[in-house]
C-alpha cells in the first residue's frame, strides 16, 4: 500500500452558516511563528463584506428576538464546544508561538469568557434597564434594544481570547455581527467559526471574514446598513478619523475600548454588552 | 380566426436555452453602463401590490413611490406602472393624474383564472372603466394543458376586445405550463390572439419569472416580429428582487430583440422589491458606500 497522504485543511470564511471562499478568489499567505508557510487565507473583499452584511441584517430578527434565556444557552454551549476541540486549538496557537502552557491558559480564558457573557443574557436587562421617576402621572421605564449588525475588528495580537472577547458581549445582546479576523493570526478564528457552527448559533449571525485590514476598514466603517464598529487596537490617528468621519454618515455607533491584555479584569464586563444596546424609554400613563 | 390551423410547435432546445442563459450572464456591466442600466430597469418596472390586505392607504404610498421614487437624490426617473387589483384602480388612477405613471391592473379572476368567460370579460371592462391604461390577464392553463388551444385563443381575443384601448398583458403563468415548449406555445397563441405584452408570471406560483422562460418567450416575439413586424412586449413578474437580476435581464433583451425593445413601452418588470434594490444601487454608484433599506421608503 502506498504512503497515507496528510490532509491539508483549507481556511475559508464564514459566512450565513457555509464556509464559502473570498468572492475574489485571492489568497495572502500565513505564516507561522518561524515565517514558514502555514496556509493560504481568503483575502476578502468589500463584496464578501456586503454579502456578509446582508446575511447578517438577515439573521437579526430571529437572533434578536430570541428569550435571553436560549441566547445564554447558546453562548454556554459554545464553550462546551470549544472545549471539547481543546486538543486541535492547542496545536493551532503552537504554530503561532504559544506553549502547551500558554495555549490552555488561552483556551480555558476563552471559555470562562463564553460562561461569563452566557450568565449575563438574562440579567443585564435587570440590571441597566431601570424605572425612572417622573414628575407627572406617567410609568416611565427604560428598556435596551439589541443595536442591530456590528462591524468588528477583532483584535490583532490576540487570536482566539481576543475574538471571542470580542464576539461574545456582541452577541450576548442580541446583536449580529461581521468580524475582521486578525490578519496576521487568522486560522484560529476560522476554527472558531467551526465551533459556532456545531453550537446552535443560527447562521449569519456570526460572520468571520479574512484578509488585509487596511483594505476592509473603509467598507466595515461606511455601510450604511451596519449599525455599530467596533474595535479594541489602537489605531493610528488617520485611520480613525477615517471610521468616525465615515461612520457618521449613518450614525454608526463607534465604540473603541484599547484592551492590550485580555486575561485583565477589565477585559470582561456588562458594559461591553450595553455598549451595543440602544436605551428605548416608554412613558405609559397611570391613573390616580 | 382559427389559431388552430397555423398551429405550429417549435421545438425548444432545453440545454442551448440555459447555456445561453448562463454565458450571457457573465456580461460585465460595470460604471457608467451599470448606471445607466439601473435607471433603466427602475424606469421599466411595474410597481406592484396584489394582496388581500392591501388598502386604499397602501396604494396612495405605492403611488407616491411611483412617482418619485428617493426623493433626496436627483435625476432618478419614475417607475412605469402601478399594477394593482380592479377594485384599487381609481385610487391609483387619483392619485397618480399628472403624472405620465400608467395604472395596470390584473383582471380576469386574478391569479387562477377560474370564473366563467363572461366575468372575466366584466372584471375586464370593470378594471377599464375605473380607468386602468393596461390589464394583465391571465390565460386558463387547465384549457391549455388539455390542448384546448382555440379555447384559450379565443379567451385572449375575447378579453382584447373588452380591453378597448388599453393595452393587454397576457400572463402564461409559466410555472404551471411544465415545459419550454409549452411556453412558445402559450406565447405564440397569446400574440396571434392579440397581446400587446407577454408576461410569465402572477408572482403567486413558485417558479415565478425565470431567466431561461424569459429568454424562450424572447425568442417567441423575435421571431413573431420577424413574421409580422409587430412589436411585442415582454414583462417578466415574480422573483426579480435584485438589480443584479434585473440587469442580466436587460442582457437577455438586448441580445435577443434588440436595443428598441429597450425601454417602458415594450419591457417592464412585475415587481415591489426590486425598486429598492435599484434606488440602493444606483445611490452606492454615486456615493461609494452600501446602502441599507432604512434609509429608503418601503414600498
Amino acid at each position: 500500500m502506498s504512503e497515507r497522504v496528510e490532509i491539508q485543511k483549507t481556511y475559508k470564511t464564514y459566512v450565513g452558516g457555509a464556509f464559502p471562499r473570498s468572492e475574489s478568489g485571492h489568497y495572502y499567505k500565513v505564516v507561522d511563528s518561524e515565517g514558514d508557510f502555514l496556509a493560504n487565507a481568503c483575502r476578502c473583499t468589500r463584496k464578501d463584506f456586503r454579502d456578509a452584511v446582508k446575511v447578517a441584517r438577515s439573521a437579526f430578527g430571529g437572533w434578536s428576538s430570541r428569550s435571553a434565556y436560549n441566547r445564554g444557552q447558546i453562548l454556554y454551549r459554545i464553550g462546551e464546544m470549544l472545549e471539547n476541540r481543546r486538543d486541535q486549538f492547542v496545536k493551532e496557537l503552537g504554530t503561532i508561538g504559544f506553549t502547551k502552557e500558554e495555549a490552555d491558559a488561552d483556551i480555558n480564558a476563552s471559555i470562562d469568557r463564553l460562561i461569563y457573557y452566557a450568565g449575563w443574557t438574562d440579567k443585564y436587562q435587570q440590571v441597566f434597564g431601570s424605572v425612572n421617576p417622573v414628575a407627572s402621572s406617567h410609568f416611565n421605564f427604560s428598556l435596551l434594544d439589541p443595536t442591530g449588525v456590528v462591524s468588528i475588528l477583532a483584535p490583532e495580537n490576540s487570536p482566539l481570547l481576543g475574538l471571542v472577547s470580542v464576539i461574545a458581549p456582541v452577541i450576548a445582546g442580541g446583536n449580529v455581527c461581521v468580524v475582521h479576523a486578525s490578519e496576521q493570526y487568522p486560522l484560529p478564528a476560522i476554527s472558531f467559526a467551526e465551533i459556532l457552527n456545531s453550537s446552535d448559533v443560527p447562521g449569519g449571525v456570526v460572520n468571520i471574514l479574512t484578509g488585509i485590514r487596511s483594505e476592509l476598514v473603509e467598507h466595515f466603517s461606511s455601510h450604511m446598513d451596519v449599525n455599530a464598529i467596533f474595535y479594541t487596537d489602537s489605531l493610528d490617528k488617520e485611520t480613525k478619523t477615517m471610521i468616525d468621519e465615515l461612520a457618521s454618515n449613518n450614525v454608526k455607533r463607534v465604540v473603541k475600548k484599547i484592551q492590550r491584555d485580555w486575561y485583565e479584569e477589565d477585559a470582561e464586563s456588562p458594559y461591553f454588552i450595553v455598549d451595543f444596546q440602544e436605551t428605548k424609554t416608554t412613558w405609559h400613563p397611570v391613573g390616580f | 380566426m382559427s389559431f388552430i390551423k397555423n398551429l405550429q410547435i417549435t421545438p425548444i432546445d432545453r440545454v442551448a436555452v440555459e447555456e445561453k442563459v448562463s454565458r450571457l450572464n457573465k456580461r460585465s456591466i460595470k460604471k457608467e453602463s451599470k448606471m445607466q442600466a439601473l435607471k433603466l430597469a427602475l424606469s421599466m418596472v411595474d410597481l406592484t401590490t396584489l394582496e388581500g390586505k392591501d388598502s386604499e392607504g397602501k396604494v396612495q404610498q405605492l403611488c407616491q413611490k411611483a412617482k418619485s421614487p428617493h426623493p433626496s437624490v436627483p435625476d432618478i426617473p419614475s417607475v412605469a406602472a402601478v399594477c394593482v387589483y380592479p377594485s384599487m384602480v381609481r385610487i391609483a388612477k387619483n392619485h397618480l393624474k399628472g403624472s405620465r405613471i400608467n395604472v395596470a391592473s390584473v383582471a380576469t379572476a386574478f391569479p387562477s383564472g377560474m370564473a366563467p368567460l363572461s366575468i372575466r370579460i366584466d372584471d375586464t371592462k370593470f378594471a377599464v372603466d375605473e380607468g386602468a391604461d393596461e390589464v394583465d390577464m391571465v390565460i386558463t392553463r387547465g384549457a391549455f394543458l388539455e390542448g384546448e388551444y382555440n379555447l384559450v385563443f379565443d379567451e385572449i381575443a375575447a378579453i382584447k376586445e373588452a380591453c378597448g384601448d388599453a393595452h393587454l398583458k397576457v400572463i402564461l403563468e409559466t410555472g404551471e405550463l411544465h415545459t419550454y415548449e409549452n411556453v412558445r406555445l402559450a406565447s405564440d397563441i397569446a400574440m396571434e390572439a392579440g397581446a400587446d405584452f407577454i408576461k410569465t408570471s402572477t408572482g403567486k406560483i413558485s417558479p415565478a419569472a425565470t431567466q431561461p422562460v424569459t429568454l424562450v418567450m424572447l425568442e417567441a416575439i423575435r421571431d413573431y416580429y420577424y413574421k409580422t413586424d409587430k412589436m411585442i412586449g415582454m414583462k417578466p413578474a415574480g422573483g426579480i428582487r435584485t438589480a443584479k437580476q434585473a440587469i442580466q435581464y436587460l442582457v437577455l433583451v438586448k441580445e435577443t430583440l434588440g436595443a428598441a425593445w429597450l425601454n417602458k413601452d415594450y419591457f417592464r418588470f412585475g415587481a415591489s422589491s426590486l425598486a429598492n434594490d435599484l434606488l440602493m444601487q444606483i445611490v452606492k454608484q454615486q456615493t461609494g458606500y452600501y446602502q441599507g433599506l432604512d434609509y429608503f421608503s418601503v414600498s
